[in-house]
């Protein structure tokens, strides 16, 4: 039976460093490739030894697929591909195309330079990787080879966020990445059509929540810093630097222009200005509001947004601060978050969900004392608040999606184990259909029973049709014709060929032994079939194309041989031509 | 020929068939007269290929055809149809045909025979469908004529089981046109005829394609539309319907499944998969609402907009819509929503400092959690988040509607309302502004609610604004902090933007005449004043200061303990607002202060109006003189007239009244003064001069008649049928002094038959009225009529002046409501003493805002006139989108208008008014055969006259020569 294979390298049951191999109908494909945020060590990449033990990567693999450019879904493409070596090619969308070398070259510098690791991928890596990408627009199928088609939907998510759907024949997958059902500020809902694939693997990450609506949300958050800048505090807000930073900038843009406010508000340099620029290019990937006003104003020129410095730091009276990374595990936003932490009057807000073993995760599990590099101890005083601005689908979303879809089975990644447990068993309960959440390694089987094309005439099909009176949907209907079937539905089917051979038995007077009966068998018919392939095997039988004779000694009468004449039902006609020859008897030896 | 044929049922789509036309060429001519048809047959003839028959074909499509002409040409075309092989040309022949049948005079039967047996040896998919298109122009000429729906019916059923999705669309077409709407008429008879169209039509609701399937749908809500009550058991087929996988079909099938609910909405349906049963209505709400969330946004739109007008849907199913169990972690969590309004019943407001109430709450039982809404849950939730605003909209207006009808809904959905405050779409804004402000009076804003209000009223847009002091005129306040929050954001709005000036005070003159109580304890610290040291007294020309005095005084109406807290200035600013400001000001009972108006106290009972019951009296005094001496008439009128006018400008609410009876009285005052003119008396030619007042009487009347009939709004057809009648005397009225003062007959003939079209038009158009009008001059005119018709013209004027002399004075009854229309520029004010300087020849864009009340369709009627020096009149119709609606019969044109002139000496002033226009044919029907080709313009948009209905604003402007 043909089958799906998925094993997640990463996200299975658990958050960050999203990497899926999925096999299907004989193709297999990777689905991101991200590193984990929580690790220094080689834990943060994925076990890529896992996909074969030796032999090149390229060989094995038939793409690879980008959902979009968090690093916790790409962030190990150039060690992936250059470092471990894959030469094939590689699929994202255009937006995450142009993204993504920004973001790998940040990460890398903080890896390298910063923390002076040593065996780390190179800037060159980055650019050799990027070579290997091939973009592809929303909603076009693009031909991978002869058999493997992919398909990008809208994510919502972050700009440029895909699902994809891969397809071989007429078996499918769905992976949606990361993706949001619920528009926000600056990007549109996620949307899929009815395209019922066999399997739908899907993120789970806010598998246990239901969440207010957004512009509770947006309210909230506006009136927190609000009321904090007006108390003279400063305000930070830990943001990956593309994504959700924009979400909120254009938010407290708005909001700032409405209220008239003075506090300056900063963005962390160098990156974010290359992102905003595409931001601004990208138009085509955001939101209805954003599509529909640009010809007036581009809602990425901010207006109150500044570039920071360093130095703006330590200036005295209120500020907003956008820093990065998001997590608070390294950079700039450490750094702010270090120095601002000791007063009260200080905000700190982290907008998405931080990963187990960040500095982001501690604080807002309540930690008040953080150990830091080099054993000092750091108290926390600022306020520490929480605003779920992260854009994945709630549980409501993930159900929608799947209603939407309405796949053959679900697997669900990218969420802890627990929360999956609820969400499975609500699956399973509303959609009556198979839900897996494989760990990390483990490989999920699932059969596919492929549905085999079967052509037939137009003429025929409205002769039936004209005879028929009304249409109904539910009831058979008997048609007369013949079936022709081909190899290819075999195969795909997985089923071995029946064969149907004839065999015939020729009775030869020849005293001699069988080598030597099969050698004058041998040199008769190579004579007497001059443009027929005829050959004498090793073990003393002879074939004449497919057809397979044996001499054998008769059991009582050892004067008499048996040939064994074997023709399968498509050489009839060589066959029957060949007993009949055999039964007329081998001319006498000259001898 | 035939194996001709039997190749073109197997090549039908591709081939094009060249075919030899010289056998067309000579055909004899059958017509005798020579008409649009011949010229047709011999331009068929003549074409030598398809493609010229079809160039023919276009060209003679493009000029109408006579109602006689009609069925030669049939016949022409139907010829010429057995004849061709081209299927294209066959095609535009069957539309042709369906085009003619709708000329209006033609009966198309005749032509019916033909075209159904056409359609028996037609082959061409195309063709075929355009000939069940042509049947049914025919069917839907035909609607009394039962033998022949039932055979079209019978046609369409034969041809629905045809393989092209096109000839069974048009088939289910015809049959939710045509399908018979009573069993019983298809009864009688063999019987073979007793088909169930809707059982029909329902059978291909599982149809293959989904064009069909949507075009099944689409007939069975024509049925509807039919007036045919649709059987209950479509609910369950539509229901499955919903599902489907194409969004046109889906979005069909949301409306057929609210038509049956409105049909059915008591009756029990079972919930699959448990043992309840609930009612129709509410089922069908639960499944609508679940197409609030489905993948096409179209569906969506539809989805949402149907739900508003589910009005018996139960209280609880409404509230499931805008439920949402949050939660977190598997841990219940309250919404933002209950939070708020915990915080406020706890009677802590919102410090914002307290940072753990969002913390989760309780633990979740796993198995309770329902991700999937069965039915309504949180539909409005859904359709307010949409990322589409056209979805949002909709929602916003289903909320609106439903809120209306249920005070229970309002209060709940505030909270949504209020959110949708903040959405990124202004649209969205200012729709949910203004669905805030229909349902007010179901609610009351608590003080967070009204902080979220309030921040918007910084909004850029001047619509958002104004839509906003609209909703605030109107709304509850709970607490003396909220009519101070309020007051303060006004303020600082007025001090951003100081033009809106007069809609902000307009909005505290609502606010504090609504809320009395809760302004006096306000009021010391609103006026500043001091028990025991004397303050500065407030500048009195600073708007703020007005706008504050505004809300008091209007509080002060209600509360007389009030006026005890003013200090002396407050008195004397009061006597000059009262003044200056009458209509924000009202009448004060002050202590020590003669009582400026006691007589409009407003302790008077509306339903004991005396004004009204005046009114009433006057009138009836006016009619029930038929029989006194001229004179006395005359006199009567007049002063009838005059109080009518001085009631007017009194009594506000009776203005409308009052101002149309006397515009009416004057019309019958003009029409007996120029009856008792003497030039009657003398013989005509001498009496060349005085004629004038006649004629001038004549012209007069009928303009007031043209004011009567379109600048009052509420007008009722009985008022239209005197006020035409009126108009009708003055037309006799000009003809008769046209008679006495012109000399020779020649121009008289002209006029009498004019007249005598008129009267034929009055007769035809009221033709129901005509029994009121017992005695009147028509009444007798139309007696006449034989003997005016063949009478010369200076006997119909003899006759006619005896007969204007006799006729009584027809009673004009009062419609319910009645408002004249009328409009105020406000920009420009007219004062500016600084030219508007541009270059001559090029344009100068001037700013006109300007509200219209009680004007029905203002984007078709309401005109801006610019009058220039030189008397040259320019008019300017504003675009659709220049006028707003603000409130019921009010509106807003906000508008630039274009000014350009060649080059002046000095600055000079250009007149800006507005008008309105109007077209008294617009009651006649328009002729069918103008169909989607050259419309004349004239037809749409053609104006017969026009009314000035507001003062004229005058501009300074200086067109400067152009600099070489």
């Amino acid at each position: 039976m043909p089958e799906i294979r998925v094993t997640p390298l990463g996200a299975g049951q658990d958050v960050g460093r999203s990497c899926i191999l999925v096999s299907i109908a004989g193709k297999n494909v990777m689905l991101d490739c991200g590193m984990h945020m929580g690790f220094n060590d080689d834990r943060r990449f994925p076990d890529f030894s896992y996909i074969t033990r030796n032999g090149r990567l390229t060989d094995f693999l038939d793409c690879v697929i980008i959902s979009h450019f968090h690093l916790d879904h790409c962030g190990a493409l150039p060690y992936f591909s250059e470092m471990v070596g894959y030469d094939g090619p590689i699929y994202m969308t255009h937006p995450t195309q142009a993204i993504c070398p920004i973001l790998l070259e940040d990460y890398r510098k903080i890896a390298v330079d910063k923390k002076g690791e040593a065996n780390f991928f190179t800037s060159q890596m980055i650019k050799d990787c990027m070579k290997k990408v091939v973009a592809v627009h929303l909603h076009q199928t693009v031909q991978v080879d002869d058999e493997l088609e992919i398909k990008a939907y809208y994510a919502g998510h972050v700009l440029g966020a895909a699902m994809f759907q891969i397809k071989v024949g007429s078996e499918s997958v769905v992976y949606t990445g990361d993706y949001n059902m619920t528009p926000d500020r600056h990007l549109g809902a996620a949307w899929i059509d009815k395209c019922r694939p066999n399997l739908l693997i899907t993120e789970s990450t806010y598998a246990t929540t239901i969440r207010d609506s957004k512009r509770c949300r947006e309210r909230d958050f506006l009136k927190k810093v609000h009321e904090a800048v007006e108390h003279g505090g400063k305000v930070l807000i830990p943001v990956f630097a593309l994504g959700r930073a924009q979400e909120l900038c254009i938010l407290l843009e708005t909001f700032w222009e409405r209220m008239n406010l003075k506090a300056p508000i900063y963005f962390s340099t160098g990156l974010t200005e290359k992102a905003n620029h595409y931001y601004k290019l990208f138009i085509t990937w955001t939101n209805q509001k954003i599509r529909k006003t640009f010809v007036q104003r581009n809602m990425f020129e901010f207006k109150h947004i500044k570039a920071f410095d360093r130095a703006f730091a330590d200036n005295p009276g209120p500020m907003v601060v956008f820093a990065t990374p998001g997590m608070l595990h390294a950079g700039q936003s450490l750094q702010i978050f270090r120095k601002w932490a000791g007063n009260e009057k200080n905000m700190v807000i982290m907008p998405g969900y931080c990963v187990q073993g960040t500095v982001g995760h501690k604080i807002l599990s309540g930690q008040r004392k953080l150990e830091m590099e080099g054993r000092q101890v750091l108290e926390v005083k600022m306020q520490v608040e929480y605003m779920s601005f992260s854009a994945h689908a709630d549980a409501k979303g993930i159900m929608q999606l799947v209603g939407q879809a309405e796949p053959e089975s679900v697997l669900l990644v990218h969420g802890e184990a627990k929360k999956m447990e609820f969400l499975k068993q609500k699956i399973e309960q509303e959609f009556r259909v198979n839900c897996y959440m494989p760990a990390n390694g483990e490989t999920v089987t699932l059969p596919t029973s492929p549905s085999i094309p079967v052509g037939i005439s137009l003429g025929l099909l409205k002769r039936e049709m004209a005879q028929g009176l009304l249409p109904d949907a539910k009831k058979p209907r008997l048609l007369h014709g013949t079936l022709i079937m081909k190899d290819s539905a075999l195969k795909e089917l997985g089923l071995a060929e029946h064969q149907l051979r004839f065999t015939c038995r020729v009775h030869l007077h020849d005293p001699r032994k069988e080598q030597e009966t099969a050698m004058r068998v041998y040199s008769h018919l190579k004579s007497v079939l001059k443009d027929h392939c005829v050959q004498h095997l090793p073990d003393g039988s002879v074939t004449v194309e497919s057809i397979l004779i044996q001499a054998a000694a008769h059991s009582e009468d050892p004067g008499t041989k048996v040939l064994l004449v074997s023709w399968t039902y498509q050489d009839e006609e060589l066959g029957s031509y060949l007993t009949s020859l055999l039964k007329k008897g081998l001319p006498q030896a000259p001898s | 020929m035939a194996a001709h044929l039997k190749k073109r049922v197997y090549e039908e789509f591709t081939k094009v068939v060249q075919q030899q036309q010289e056998e067309i060429a000579t055909k004899k001519l059958r017509l005798t007269k020579p008409s649009k048809s011949a010229a047709l047959h011999i331009d068929l003839c003549k074409a030598t290929s398809p493609a010229d028959a079809l160039q023919y074909l276009l060209q003679f499509a493009r000029k109408p055809v006579e109602a006689e002409s009609v069925e030669g040409v049939v016949r022409i075309l139907l010829e010429h149809y057995y004849k061709e092989n081209d299927p294209s040309v066959r095609l535009k022949i069957a539309s042709l045909l369906g085009l003619l049948s709708k000329t209006a005079g033609f009966s198309p039967d005749c032509i019916m025979d033909d075209a159904i047996n056409i359609l028996q040896n037609e082959k061409s998919h195309q063709v075929l469908a355009q000939l069940l298109d042509t049947l049914l122009a025919i069917g839907t000429k035909l609607p009394e004529n039962q033998a022949i729906q039932m055979r079209l019916v019978d046609v369409a059923c034969k041809h629905l089981t045809d393989t092209s999705h096109g000839v069974r669309n048009k088939c289910l077409q015809l049959l939710g046109n045509l399908g018979s709407l009573e069993k019983s008429v298809t009864k009688d008879g063999e019987g073979l005829a007793v088909r169930d169209v809707q059982k029909i039509i329902g059978d291909y609701f599982s149809d293959q394609d989904p064009r069909v399937r949507t075009a099944a749908i689409k007939a069975m809500l024509q049925l509807h539309e039919r007036g045919l009550k649709l059987h209950q058991t479509i609910y369950n087929q539509a229901c499955k319907l919903l599902s489907d996988d194409y969004e046109q079909v889906r979005s069909a099938a949301v409306q057929l499944i609210w038509v049956v609910s409105q049909l059915y909405p008591e009756s029990i349906v079972p919930i699959p998969s448990s043992n309840e049963e609930i009612r129709l209505v509410d089922d069908a709400f639960g499944k609508i609402c679940h197409m609030v969330s489905d993948g096409s946004w179209m569906v969506r739109v539809q989805a949402a907009k149907l739900l508003g007008s589910m009005e018996q849907v139960s209280s609880h199913f409404l509230e499931q819509t805008l439920d949402k169990k949050l939660m977190s972690d598997l841990r219940r969590k309250r919404t933002a929503h209950e939070r708020a309004k915990e915080l406020y019943s706890s009677g802590e407001f919102s410090s914002g400092r307290k940072w753990g109430d969002d913390a989760p709450k309780e633990e979740i039982d796993t198995g309770s959690v329902n991700l999937i809404e069965s039915g309504a849950c949180g539909a409005f939730v859904h359709g307010l988040e949409d990322e589409m605003y056209e979805v949002r909209i909709a929602a916003v207006e289903a909320l609106c509607m439903l809120a209306q009808s249920s005070p229970s809904f309002a209060e709940k959905c505030l909270d949504f309302l209020v959110d949708m405050f903040n959405d990124e779409i202004e649209e969205v804004r200012l729709q949910s502004i203004h669905t805030m402000r229909k349902i007010s009076n179901n609610i009351t804003l608590r003080e967070d609610q009204l902080d979220t209000v309030l921040a918007v009223l910084e909004d850029s847009s001047r619509d958002i604004r104004e839509a906003l002091h609209e909703l605030l005129c109107c709304t509850n306040v709970s607490t003396k902090e909220g009519i101070h929050l309020a007051l303060v954001e006004l303020l600082k709005n007025l001090t951003k933007y100081p033009t809106d000036r007069d809609s902000i005070w307009k909005c505290l003159k609502f606010l504090g005449s609504r809320h009395p109580t809760l302004v006096l304890p306000l009021v010391p610290e609103l006026l500043s004043t001091h028990p025991f040291f004397d303050t500065a007294e407030p500048d009195m020309d600073d708007p703020a200061y007005i706008a504050v005095l505004v809300l008091i005084f209007n509080a002060a109406k209600t509360c007389p303990t009030m006026p005890a807290l003013f200090s002396d200035h407050t008195f004397r600013h009061y006597a000059y607002l009262r003044d200056s400001l009458s209509h924000l000001v009202p009448a004060l009972r002050l202590p020590g202060r003669k009582l400026v108006s006691s007589a409009v106290s407003p302790s008077i009972a509306p339903h004991e109006d005396p004004s009204h019951q005046f009114l009433q009296q006057s009138l009836e005094r006016v009619y029930s003189l038929q029989h006194l001496d001229p004179q006395g008439t005359q006199e009567l009128l007049e002063l009838t007239i005059r109080d009518l006018q001085r009631l007017g400008e009194l009594q506000s609410e009776l203005a409308g009244v009052a101002d149309f009876s006397a515009t009416y009285l004057r019309c019958q005052l003009l029409l007996i003064k120029a009856l008792q003119e003497k030039l009657w008396n003398v013989a005509a030619p001498l009496y060349l001069k005085q004629s004038d007042l006649a004629s001038a009487a004549a012209k007069q009347i009928m303009e007031e008649t043209y004011k009567m009939e379109f600048m009052y709004s509420g007008v009722e057809n009985k008022q239209v049928v005197i006020i035409h009648h009126m108009r009708l005397q003055a037309k006799a009225l000009q003809l008769i002094v046209t008679a006495r003062t012109t000399r020779g007959v020649d121009p008289l003939f002209g006029m009498c038959e004019k007249f005598l079209q008129e009267v034929d038009f009055f007769q035809r158009c009221f033709i129901t009225d005509l029994p009121h009008l017992q005695d009147s001059f028509v009444d007798k005119l139309l007696d006449l009529m034989p003997r005016l018709m063949t009478s010369k013209p200076v006997e119909v004027v003899k006759i006619l002046q005896t007969m204007l002399r006799q006729s009584t004075f027809l009673h004009l009854p009062l419609p319910e409501q009645i408002h004249k229309a009328s409009a105020t520029i406000i920009e420009p004010a007219g004062e500016s003493d600084n030219p508007l300087r541009f270059t001559s020849g090029l344009v100068v864009a001037l700013d006109v805002d300007a509200t219209l009340e009680h004007v029905q369709d203002p984007q078709s009627t309401v005109k801006v006139q610019v009058l220039y020096p030189d008397g040259q009149a320019q008019m300017i119709h504003p675009k659709p989108a220049d006028f707003r609606n603000p409130g019921p019969g009010r509106h807003r044109l906000i508008t630039q208008v274009y000014l350009s002139h060649t080059a002046w000496t000095e600055p000079c002033q250009v007149e800006v008014r507005l008008l309105l226009a109007y077209n008294s044919n617009s009651r006649i029907p328009k002729s069918p055969w103008i169909e989607g080709g050259e419309v004349s313009p004239q037809l749409e948009t053609s104006i017969e006259g026009t009314i000035p209905f507001s003062k004229s604003v005058k501009v300074y402007i200086m067109p400067k020569p152009a600099r070489r």
